[in-house]
């Protein structure tokens, strides 16, 4: 017979709950409760004062009545009154209700705090330590800011009982986690440290879970607990299996303390002192060796705390990073694990081997066990297993690997989870891109992936296989053929079509003069798929066919038939119709000559971050990628976390791949120049997006379009103020300047500290302009600052014409002043000179930066110095529209920060400007001020210079 | 090992014991028991023990009827939450003396005492089983003593 009712029992709880055990229905059980809440709740209104005994036990019913899942809403009281009754065990249920089901009320509140302050100072222990686990279980506010103070001085006091000790440390933890602000640093920390040299090892352990918390936030308070944690594991690591008594578990030397010793120090570097240094590695050394020998009890107990240590060793071992014997031998380890029979340690050596492969020591020693790791991923029973395997061979790919585990990948695709086939495909997408030497491998493992598993690749997938194929002429031929043989298939996936219809449109030329893939074949093949597709493909096809009129005019009459049929001129879908309108006029109106400067093929795509590897990020965490080692370490030697740190080494490696489709960080502006603008621009009045985007959408450059629809080609812009330098501060297009005679427009990228701007200069007129040309100029200061570099144009400019300038930007250091833009032409014999403010400045080469309330505030503080920070309060110009703020912010360059700023009217934002010789990282705010329509802009960088001009350019804006 | 919350819950899903070291709404702590209990439940018998979750690592292990199911962080070690597990059964086993369900289900607020003995915070304050069953004894001192016969309850030992 199991005790089943030990200690204090209270019969009347048991019968109670041995009642609701026997109830057969839920109804039954919800009748039950009924009754006895109503029961209890007439006790506790009753003339008769309740004893201690009652009290207990009712309080202990609504809380098993709670702990069912049903809703209470008294008993508050009585529960605090238990916590001032001098049993130990009345006081104990108080406190556990408490515990539970915490209510902001107030007054209980308060009542809560007086009876935890006097059992703190009753210098009873048991007392003391059921109040320290109060606070700690429920560590609100109200908890910390009574007692935060006090904590640390029970902690380090010498009189204080080990248990009390304990507790105070981790009551200390839990209230340093839950407000930070509340908990104040001082003399404490220093004797914290110490409690790691104490005799008793419960003590040890409470206190290196509480210093390992405050060394995460401010590692150089506590550095000292280093040289104290590499003594103390050292110790432990050589004792005597015995020695350690009741904390030794299963033969293995208190392993809790040991794991959390070893975690403490991954809060630092190695130790630069070469003694103490060396004495770790021995430590190291030791956890290493003792997992070869042979096991001392056979319970799976002994071998999971032996091994738990091993792994917090090698988690440091790969964390120093610095120790090459160490690290192949952890990996040799965790080679043996990978086909060890227990489940639990195949999976953690394959997790654990994931970081190991990012090291350069043991990237190579972690390939040895592909062969093991393809196995895994073939005949592990379990999917997180699985999946760990999976993410292993992404981590472990290299060059030389990677067509073997690109195939291992495919093929485990067609069989793997619905849940995790989503990230295979990004991963073999990533994969296939970035190890690709001959793209043709890499055009047919994305159309595989597209066979395989077409529901599972998104968007960015397809976007960027079409984005390569446009940017490397060697693999067009070859794309064209390829995608043109996928879509024989008598059913092929949707985004097949779209891949086909899209590179057939841009170079179906290229396989045209094979009969067997003439122009009308190809325009059968694609338009039989037509009515089996989604409205957003048919659109993408109608822009396909719109091309192969350019490319083919024998094939001219036959598209114009289908866009003429009303399934397209009066299809119900509005994007399909003004398709099918435009395109039809186009071909009927325009001339060869423009046609063919409308749709002509697509520019290369602007090199840019790739959209696959963000959204892997996004799915992921950072912690996954595999990058190179160099680009681990540059992020250790600067302190920086920002992720886009990592992508940006990586770019570098494989320059030409980077390019994007979509960007994914800034909206930009409406295109301006061609009928199919760079697709890095997502304007769509429509609800789907789509890479051949051809809204025609109403912008200030709307001017510059060659217009189709009308005979007078050019409208005036609505207004050219003095002030169109500040217009460009939060956007990168529209028209910069014009007159009667000329328009000019923009359109300017920018990547860390690099830009490019086109200037579209527009005829107006019907004669010729003469002797153009246009240079930029600086200020010496300003030529120091940023390299402005430009092409030139054409002396001429026929009438009605438009001429393209690039300019290419680099910005060395951060600057103020903004360069010149000098243009001179003669018109109808008269000699003009123009002179405009080219719109560069130093918000241009911001990268957004993502962060938590948390880091946001640390960093905030961190710049607290006054003359980091420049603040300035103006009224509105514009009405105070909050989604249009947003707008800006953004369009400035920055992150916008939700949920930080605890007045959620406030804006927050955070950035790094990139210049050549450094990266400045910036944050603001700024507060709306309704009433008095005014706002306050505060920003702070690490550089005087930069906050006052970000200050100053921001404040125009609003 | 900073761990989020630890559930207990029986084969059929019935939740046993919760606790919570993170501050969560009542409204979320439901939400999650529903999933991770449904999660862990339709895992075969020699799945490993360890699982993601959202942005966490699951730990369970199943000791008779009953599961114990630990949610930790990513950094966290999952051998010794593993391990974690196993004290606290070997602590209510000695208590008890041959802890079964029943025990846990009725006396509860033991099986919370115990546990607030030996983690705190989410994080181990305690490690020794005998210092851990002495600071419980002490409650005991004052006990009114009472035995009942259960009749055919489960009381399948969990160790």
């Amino acid at each position: 017979m199991p005790a089943v009712s030990k200690g204090d029992g209270m019969r009347g709880l048991a019968v109670f709950i041995s009642d609701i055990r026997n109830c057969k229905s839920k109804e039954a059980e919800i009748k039950r409760i009924n009754k006895e809440l109503a029961n209890i709740r007439s006790k506790f209104k009753g003339d008769k004062a309740l004893d201690g005994y009652s009290k207990k036990k009712y309080v202990c019913k609504l809380l098993f009545i709670f702990l069912l899942g049903h809703d209470i809403d008294f008993g508050h009281m009585e529960a605090v009154n238990l916590l001032s009754s001098n049993k130990y065990t009345e006081k104990q249920i108080g406190y556990l209700f408490i515990s539970v089901l915490v209510n902001s009320n107030s007054d209980l509140i308060r009542l809560i705090n007086n009876a935890i302050k006097n059992d703190l100072a009753s210098r009873n222990p048991t007392f003391m330590n059921l109040a320290l686990h109060c606070i700690a279980n429920v560590g609100s506010r109200e908890m910390a800011e009574a007692f935060a103070s006090e904590i640390p001085r029970i902690l380090v006091a010498g009189d204080t009982m080990d248990s009390v000790k304990q507790s105070a440390a981790l009551c200390l933890l839990r209230l340093n986690r839950s407000s930070p602000d509340l908990v104040p640093m001082g003399d404490w920390t220093a004797r914290v440290v110490h409690l790691l040299n104490d005799q008793h090892l419960g003590v040890v352990t409470a206190a290196s879970s509480l210093i390992t918390t405050l060394a995460q936030k401010q590692p150089d308070d506590f550095k000292t607990s280093v040289s104290l944690a590499v003594t103390r594991l050292s110790r432990i690591v050589s004792s005597a299996s015995i020695d350690l008594q009741d904390y030794t578990y299963y033969f293995v030397a208190a392993p809790w303390l040991s794991v959390k010793l070893l975690r403490l120090l991954q809060c630092y570097p190695p130790p630069e002192d070469a003694a103490l240094r060396g004495r770790l590695t021995e430590c190291l050394e030791t956890i290493l060796n003792k997992a070869q020998e042979p096991p001392k009890s056979k319970k799976v107990q002994h071998s999971n705390a032996k091994n738990a240590v091993l792994f917090e060793a090698i988690s440091l071992i790969i964390h120093q990073d610095s120790e090459p014997t160490l690290l192949v031998r952890a990996c040799n380890q965790l080679g043996q694990f990978l086909q060890h029979r227990e489940t639990n340690l195949r999976y953690l050596a394959l997790e654990s081997m994931c970081t190991l492969a990012s090291s350069e020591f043991s990237h190579e020693a972690v390939k040895t066990h592909i062969e093991t790791v393809i196995n895994a991923l073939k005949t592990e029973r379990d999917v997180s297993v699985r999946q760990r395997a999976v993410d292993l061979l992404y981590a472990m790919c290299d060059r030389s690997n990677a067509k073997q585990i690109v195939a291992e990948m495919l093929s485990y695709l067609e069989t793997a989870d619905y849940s995790i086939r989503e990230e295979i495909v990004l991963k073999v997408a990533i994969l296939a891109e970035k190890y690709a030497v001959d793209y043709t491998w890499y055009v047919d493992t994305i159309l595989n992936l597209i066979r395989i598993a077409g529901d599972y690749v998104s968007e960015e997938v397809w976007y960027r296989v079409i984005q390569i194929v446009i940017n490397r002429d060697d693999v067009q031929g070859y794309a064209a053929k390829t995608v043109f043989e996928a879509l024989q298939a008598p059913a092929c996936h949707e985004n097949l079509v779209k891949v086909g219809g899209y590179i057939l449109g841009e170079f179906g030329n290229l396989i045209a003069g094979d009969s067997r893939s003439s122009p009308l074949v190809q325009f059968n093949l694609l338009h039989s798929k037509f009515h089996l597709c989604s409205v957003p493909t048919r659109a993408l096809l109608l822009s396909a066919y719109i091309k192969f009129i350019n490319l083919f005019p024998e094939v001219k009459a036959t598209i114009q038939d289908v866009l003429r049929s009303d399934s397209q001129l009066r299809n119900a879908d509005v994007e399909i119709q003004q398709r099918a309108v435009e395109y039809l006029r186009l071909s009927c109106v325009a001339s060869t000559d423009i046609l063919a400067t409308v749709l002509e093929e697509m520019p290369p795509f602007p090199e840019r971050e790739s959209s696959i590897l963000a959204k892997l990020k996004k799915k992921k965490g950072p912690g996954n990628l595999p990058e190179t080692n160099d680009s681990r370490r540059n992020g250790k030697v600067n302190g920086s976390t920002e992720p886009s740190e990592k992508m940006e080494s990586s770019n570098q490696c494989f320059p030409s791949l980077f390019a994007d489709l979509l960007p994914t960080n800034r909206p930009r502006p409406a295109p301006s120049s061609s009928i199919m603008p760079s697709a890095g621009t997502v304007v769509s009045t429509h609800p789907f997006t789509d890479v051949l985007n051809l809204n025609p959408a109403p912008s200030t450059g709307a001017s510059l379009l060659i217009d189709v629809f009308s005979e007078t080609s050019i409208e005036a812009s609505t207004e050219m103020s003095e002030d169109s330098f500040h217009r460009f501060i939060c956007k990168n297009n529209g028209v910069l300047y014009e007159n009667h005679l000329l328009q000019i427009g923009l359109r300017s990228e920018y990547r860390q500290n690099l830009g490019r701007m086109y200037i579209f200069y527009g005829n107006k007129t019907s004669a010729q302009l003469l002797n153009f040309s246009s240079s930029v100029t600086s200020s010496d200061a300003l030529k120091a600052q940023l390299n402005v570099q430009s092409k030139a144009v054409d002396p001429v400019i026929e009438g009605g014409a438009q001429v393209q300038q690039i300019i290419n930007i680099e910005c060395v250091s951060d600057f103020t002043d903004a360069p010149a833009l000098n243009i001179q032409f003669r018109c109808s014999g008269t000699l003009q000179n123009i002179s405009v403010k080219l719109p560069v400045m130093l918000n241009k080469f911001f990268q957004p930066t993502e962060m938590t309330s948390q880091d946001f505030f640390q960093r905030w503080k961190q710049l607290g110095d006054p003359r980091q920070e420049v603040q300035k309060i103006f009224k509105a110009k514009h009405p105070m529209d909050k989604d249009l703020t947003k707008s800006k912010i953004v369009g400035f360059g920055v992150a916008l920060l939700d949920a930080v700023d605890p007045n959620n009217e406030n804006f927050v934002g955070a950035g790094i400007i990139h210049t050549k010789n450094t990266q400045v990282g910036c944050l603001l705010r700024l507060e709306p001020n309704i009433q008095a329509q005014m706002y306050r802009l505060t920003l702070r960088t690490s550089r005087d210079t930069v906050s006052q001009r970000l200050c100053d350019l921001l404040a125009e804006q609003f | 090992m900073t761990m989020q919350f630890m559930l207990l819950f029986s084969r059929q899903g019935k939740l046993r014991l919760q606790k919570w070291y993170v501050p969560l709404s009542d409204k979320e702590k439901k939400k999650i028991t529903r999933e991770l209990v449904q999660t862990v439940l339709a895992r075969k018998p020699k799945m490993c023990s360890f699982l993601e979750w959202r942005d966490l690592k699951i730990v369970y292990k199943r000791y008779a009827s009953l599961y114990f199911c630990c949610a930790i962080e990513d950094q966290d070690n999952e051998l010794i939450t593993l391990e974690i597990i196993h004290r606290y059964v070997e602590l209510l086993d000695k208590y008890f003396g041959s802890v079964c369900e029943l025990d846990i289900i009725f006396n509860f607020e033991k099986a919370y005492f115990i546990l607030d003995e030996f983690l705190l915070g989410g994080e181990a304050q305690e490690t020794s089983k005998k210092n851990v069953l002495k600071a419980i004894e002490q409650a005991d001192l004052l006990q009114e003593s009472q035995s009942e016969d259960w009749g055919s309850l489960p009381n399948e030992e969990l160790l």
